[in-house]
């Protein structure tokens, strides 16, 4: 267990640092790989001390493979390891697709359950202030819609660790979204040992007028939101998805069934993004409740400008949202 | 070749058989096709019977393979139930897979064998990831990985003998060099000309054979398999053989000559096997012996498979995790 003081609030990137430093010591067959994950730490400092503490047995680090080293951890996992793979940066994500569609997800159904494949693929989606087309994107709904892996993508210190728990003890394939801009934010996290079920949304902000729904980085823009409506009398419920795949329906149903009316939010483009699945959900079971249009607000369907300057336009906004409150409420 | 102590007479006459039994298993699918009792499609390994036959001899019983889309010879030569593997090619609840696999994706975890591959060069880094973990666990067996030339023109040939160089992995790399990736030569699409010259830019041994001689197989196979299980990192042999029938069963086979064919025919690995047999005093009335009792077989295989059940909606829909 973590030495530390429980009421000291700690980095998002020092709780998943957490989890894999308790399953490390925990289980002997979870193993790490990825680039850079050793003495440097990882890119953006994850894997910190893991290295030392567990050497390069345990932390294998790789070649610049990706599609490869991907299903070298597909390869383990089948042989019984429980290996934790990370992507640098999400959009690299795209030279592993093939070993995620084609081996990850199906091998346990095509090959009639004589194997599973428990592997966890953690990587940081999101844009963070000028990183640029092919390090900036949320590709979360690239995986919404294979079947046989799990997508998670949580919001808070607290939930990370408990998820990536649970997540690398899942026997699945588990595609496992960071994000580089909550990695520097910081919240109270247990030290006690605690694992969060993988397929349950979490109701961060209780309200009665409106449901935001959002996963990953949007969760804490929501919240500010619900704040900012809070003088004018407006009460916002806010759902953190936390399971992009499966979704939790029926959190989804419950609070729309209560308010009326959704708003989903999130970083990723919002043409074929997952705020359209959860607004079909909303369509196919809330229809006698609704008050207004489910609306959406997501990435324009345009890549990450570089520019820091040029990036706020792409990215959904504060803004965004609260104009689409406005809009559903004013229907 | 000759070469008795190698391969003793019983276990050569037991390639032989194995051989036999890959040939005539998918001539019997090549007729269920014709007749409409199979979906989809097919990759016939007819002609390349003395590669999967020859290594995996050379190999331990529980040694773990890892296949590609041309694979039926590979889970034979293994020593699967040739029933289940053609209910499974039939479609049926009780084949390997439940029908949900099929032809290039089929596993027997019980008999280490890890899975045909529908992917080209799909195959290669879970190869290397089984290897991994062989030798992360600390267990004596090796990693056979089959593939064709056209997977070698892949990323993931590269980057996994890249990685299992590095790592010292047990891991043999196999190419079944045929000639042809679907129709493209080899001469079009592999610039160094050979597979296994590629293998000195991975710093592993590599050694080259007749595909088509089933004691060159061994030979070749046996050495580079003593290499890995040492210890001492991958291995990769090329096998110079040739697929008789097209790359899948609706090709007409444009991109090559009946004449280069006529000349692999002269050289089929059944023939000379035979040959090598009656070389040792085998007589041709018990290589026919051998012959018809694989036939026998055969028709039973088909009779069963054919009346395996097929699975029902909840079998389809169901088991997508564990």
């Amino acid at each position: 267990m973590p030495d530390r003081d429980a009421a000291d609030p700690i980095y998002f990137s020092k709780a998943v640092n957490e989890a894999l430093d308790e399953e490390l010591a925990r289980d002997a067959s979870v193993v790490l790989m990825g680039e850079d994950i050793g003495v440097y730490g990882g890119a953006f400092g994850v894997t910190r001390g893991l290295y030392e503490k567990y050497g390069p047995k345990r932390l294998q680090e790789t070649p610049i493979s990706e599609n490869s080293f991907v299903g070298v951890a597909v390869g383990a996992a089948m042989m019984g390891l429980k290996p934790v793979v990370e992507i640098m940066f999400m959009d690299f994500i795209a030279l592993a697709l093939d070993q995620i569609l084609n081996s990850a997800g199906k091998l346990h159904y095509m090959y009639n359950g004589q194997v599973s494949v428990p592997m966890v693929v953690r990587t940081p989606g999101g844009a963070k202030g000028g990183y640029g087309p092919s390090h900036s994107q949320m590709l979360s709904s690239l995986f919404v819609g294979i079947p046989g892996i799990k997508v998670v993508a949580p919001s808070t210190a607290a939930a990370v660790k408990g998820l990536l728990k649970s997540a690398i003890r899942d026997p699945n394939p588990v595609v496992f979204i960071e994000n580089k801009r909550l990695y520097a934010q910081r919240g109270d996290v247990p030290t006690g040992e605690y694992c969060l079920p993988l397929d349950k949304a979490i109701v961060s902000a209780k309200g009665q007028d409106v449901t935001l729904f959002a996963y990953s980085a949007m969760v804490p823009i929501c919240l500010a939101v619900k704040d900012s409506f809070a003088a004018a009398g407006v009460s916002i419920e806010v759902v953190d998805l936390v399971s992009l795949q499966p979704l939790d329906r029926a959190t989804i149903a419950e609070s729309v069934g209560r308010t009326g009316r959704a708003v989903c939010v999130e970083e990723a483009c919002v043409t074929g993004g997952v705020g359209a699945e959860v607004a079909a959900i909303i369509a196919e079971e809330c229809m006698d409740c609704l008050e207004a249009p489910v609306l959406r607000v997501g990435a324009k369907d345009v890549p990450i400008a570089a520019s820091p300057e040029l990036e706020k336009f792409v990215l959904p906004s504060a803004n965004d949202i609260v104009r689409a409150v406005r809009r559903t409420l004013e229907w | 070749m000759l070469n008795d102590s190698a391969c003793p007479t019983p276990e050569l006459t037991e390639c032989f058989r194995k051989m036999l039994l890959i040939r005539y298993f998918e001539e019997a699918l090549s007729d269920l096709f014709s007749r409409n009792m199979v979906g989809g499609t097919s990759h016939f390994c007819i002609g390349q019977e003395a590669c999967a036959v020859g290594v995996v001899s050379a190999g331990q019983p529980d040694d773990v393979i890892v296949s590609n889309h041309r694979g039926h010879g590979h889970l034979l030569a293994r020593g699967l139930d040739p029933m289940r593997v053609m209910a499974e090619l039939l479609g049926r609840k009780t084949g390997y897979c439940g029908g949900r696999g099929g032809s290039q994706h089929m596993c027997a975890m019980d008999l280490a064998f890890l899975g045909t591959n529908g992917i080209t060069g799909g195959g290669i880094p879970i190869a290397t990831g089984a290897a991994f973990a062989l030798k992360y666990q600390e267990r004596p067996q090796i990693v056979i990985a089959f593939f064709g030339d056209g997977a070698s023109n892949q990323g993931t040939f590269h980057e996994s003998l890249n990685m299992a160089s590095l790592w010292k992995l047990p891991v043999l790399y196999v190419c079944e060099n045929n000639l042809y990736g679907m129709s493209i030569s080899v001469s079009s699409s592999v610039a160094s000309g050979t597979v296994a010259a590629r293998a000195p830019a991975y710093n592993m041994p590599a050694s080259s054979c007749d595909g088509m001689d089933i004691l060159a197989v061994r030979d070749h196979a046996a050495p580079l398999i003593e290499h890995v299980r040492s210890g001492a990192g991958p291995a990769l042999l090329e096998l110079h053989t040739y697929r008789y029938c097209g790359h899948s069963k609706n090709d007409a086979r444009l991109y090559r000559t009946r004449e280069e064919e006529a000349e692999w025919h002269s050289r089929d690995c059944l023939d000379q096997a035979a040959n090598l047999l009656r070389e040792r005093g085998i007589s041709q009335a018990e290589i026919d012996a051998i012959k018809q009792a694989v036939n026998v077989d055969i028709e039973r295989i088909v009779d069963e498979a054919s009346q395996q059940p097929y699975g029902d909606q909840d079998h389809a829909l169901g088991g997508v995790y564990a």
